[in-house]
């Protein structure tokens, strides 16, 4: 199933949450709804799930508008904050959710076990939510979210709260998942959406300011290739009059003349490491490293989200 | 497979019981009734004659105080931690967990009242009972209930604090409860006729004698419906 967001918009007073925004989610397909605190995520993933109302606009579920059909059937949310029973044992709780998703009868304790299994609540599910940690609570919110076997997951800041190894594992347990359904997850975590999604999505102020794969924004952010080279040379001047001599290379920048090290930005659409290595090689000087200078996706975001 | 009304009904009562809720209900309730209708003043062996009259009129009182003690939690407490957000993200509609809550706190005053059986059992033994007018009795007050336990939840639906929802659900009671009656006999022509009709009690105190009228019936069950839609419209105004 996929999802089709049609020119939504949806005010809070004067303050418009999300602002005329469009764009689709296909089957199979994880994407990172990414955007500074207040941008408009979890309104716009509340309005998927039909809690709130949209002002304007649409949003289609598998060509089913959300407006006229109720779709939560297909769809396994896990709200901002993981509001759970407390008072209930983890094991009731996913019975108390898989009823109300309609799970069938003969299948509720088949779906439930590998609930539990697959979110390692083995030990803890005869405990009362209350006094799980804050990693377990998470986990119960995962477990409640896909307990009936939904085709959409929208996740709601899904790895807060949790430890690094228990970060890594709800990370592996998405991209599993995200292969045959389709998910929205947002986070303010960068690092989370590059491991996790197959697309980007950065949202500053309700409207979308970047959509593609995190190689597409930061080739958009770039523009020309950056590399970081040390060369064994006998002098720094020779270098830095060489590199600056290729028809690749742009601007040299001398970074430090002891360890002679520089930056070369190439020419726009052209890359310098072929030139670099030949002229070492016919020089007889030797390279000893080479790194591509990667835009982080904490600078694409910082530039694009920062008012 | 199980209706979603049930399914939150189910789980409310549950939480009834697993929180204490349910067992000081219980026991307050059956303390008070039992104390006023066979220990205190004018209890039921000054009566003279078989009935539940006296038991009637304390409940009336009783439940009036319990059932927004009930309700006060069902939306409020939801509201408060969100876990709203969690159930109406399900494939439930915002009447149905509604009708859930109101048949979870209609069910827990059933039981309460099912514990007074003895009661009757024992003034039927001791003379000459009215079976039908008990009944009836009977009927009063779970039809009082279920428009105190409408009125609660609706209260509930409009804060998150669960105090505010108990002295709202009070303060609505009261008019239902004497403050129109108050009213119409201080007043006279239509608005007297008016208020007469929305009180509560008059009607409670036909259905409590054994004098089954359609009109009364109709009053109870109107004032229920209508508390339990405009929950529904609250709730829907969540955004």
């Amino acid at each position: 199933m996929d999802i089709v967001i049609d020119h939504l918009t949806k005010s809070y007073g004067f303050q418009k949450a999300v602002d005329d925004i469009s764009f689709q989610v296909k089957t199979g397909e994880i994407l990172g709804f990414l955007g500074p605190n207040g941008a408009g995520k979890t309104t716009t993933m509340k309005m998927v799930t039909g809690y709130i109302s949209m002002d304007s606009g649409d949003i289609k579920i598998g060509g089913n508008s959300v407006r006229v059909k109720d779709m939560n059937r297909y769809i396994g949310y896990l709200p901002e904050n993981n509001p759970l029973y407390h008072d209930m044992p983890v094991i009731d709780y996913l019975e108390f959710c898989a009823s109300l998703q309609q799970v069938p009868e003969e299948r509720m304790e088949e779906q439930i076990r590998r609930m539990v299994r697959v979110c390692g609540l083995d030990v803890e599910k005869h405990k009362k939510i209350g006094e799980l940690s804050k990693g377990f609570r998470q986990r119960v919110g995962l477990a409640q979210a896909m307990i009936h076997d939904p085709q959409i997951l929208i996740l709601d800041e899904p790895t807060t709260g949790l430890d690094p190894n228990q970060i890594v594992e709800i990370r592996e347990l998405i991209r599993q998942l995200g292969k045959e359904k389709t998910v929205i997850l947002s986070t303010h975590i960068l690092p989370e959406v590059e491991a996790t999604c197959d697309r980007i999505l950065i949202i500053n102020r309700g409207k979308i300011v970047a959509d593609g794969t995190a190689d597409t924004l930061r080739k958009q952010a770039q523009g020309q290739q950056v590399l970081r080279v040390r060369i064994e040379a006998p002098s720094y001047q020779e270098v830095y009059d060489e590199l600056g001599k290729l028809s690749t290379v742009g601007m040299v920048d001398l970074l430090d003349k002891d360890q002679l090290r520089f930056e070369t930005q190439s020419v726009a659409d052209q890359t310098s490491n072929n030139q670099i290595f030949n002229m070492c090689v016919n020089r007889g000087w030797i390279l000893t490293e080479m790194i591509p200078f990667e835009t982080k996706l904490e600078d694409i975001f910082r530039e694009l989200t920062m008012n | 497979m199980m209706s979603a009304v049930w399914i939150i009904a189910k789980r409310e009562l549950h939480s009834f019981f697993d929180s204490l809720v349910a067992y000081i209900m219980l026991i307050a309730f059956l303390g008070f009734t039992g104390f006023f209708t066979w220990l205190f003043g004018g209890d039921i062996f000054f009566r003279k004659e078989a009935s539940l009259q006296v038991f009637f009129g304390v409940s009336f009182w009783t439940l009036f105080i319990f059932v927004p003690a009930i309700t006060m939690r069902q939306l409020a407490e939801e509201k408060k931690t969100g876990t709203i957000e969690m159930l109406l993200t399900k494939s439930i509609t915002d009447r149905q967990l509604i009708l859930g809550k109101w048949l979870a706190c209609f069910l827990l005053v059933g039981i309460a009242l099912l514990f007074t059986m003895p009661y009757y059992i024992s003034v039927a033994r001791l003379g000459d009972i009215d079976h039908g007018a008990t009944l009836s009795g009977y009927l009063a007050l779970l039809l009082m209930s279920a428009v105190y336990i409408s009125i609660g939840i609706f209260a509930s639906s409009l804060s998150n604090n669960q105090i505010v929802s108990f002295l709202v659900a009070l303060l609505i009671g009261i008019f239902f409860h004497f403050l129109f009656d108050v009213i119409a006999s201080g007043t006279s022509g239509f608005i007297s006729e008016l208020m007469t009709t929305l009180s509560l009690s008059s009607h409670f105190e036909s259905i409590s004698r054994g004098v089954l009228d359609s009109k009364d019936l109709i009053y109870f069950i109107s004032i229920t419906i209508f508390g339990i839609l405009m929950s529904e419209f609250v709730i829907s105004k969540r955004n």
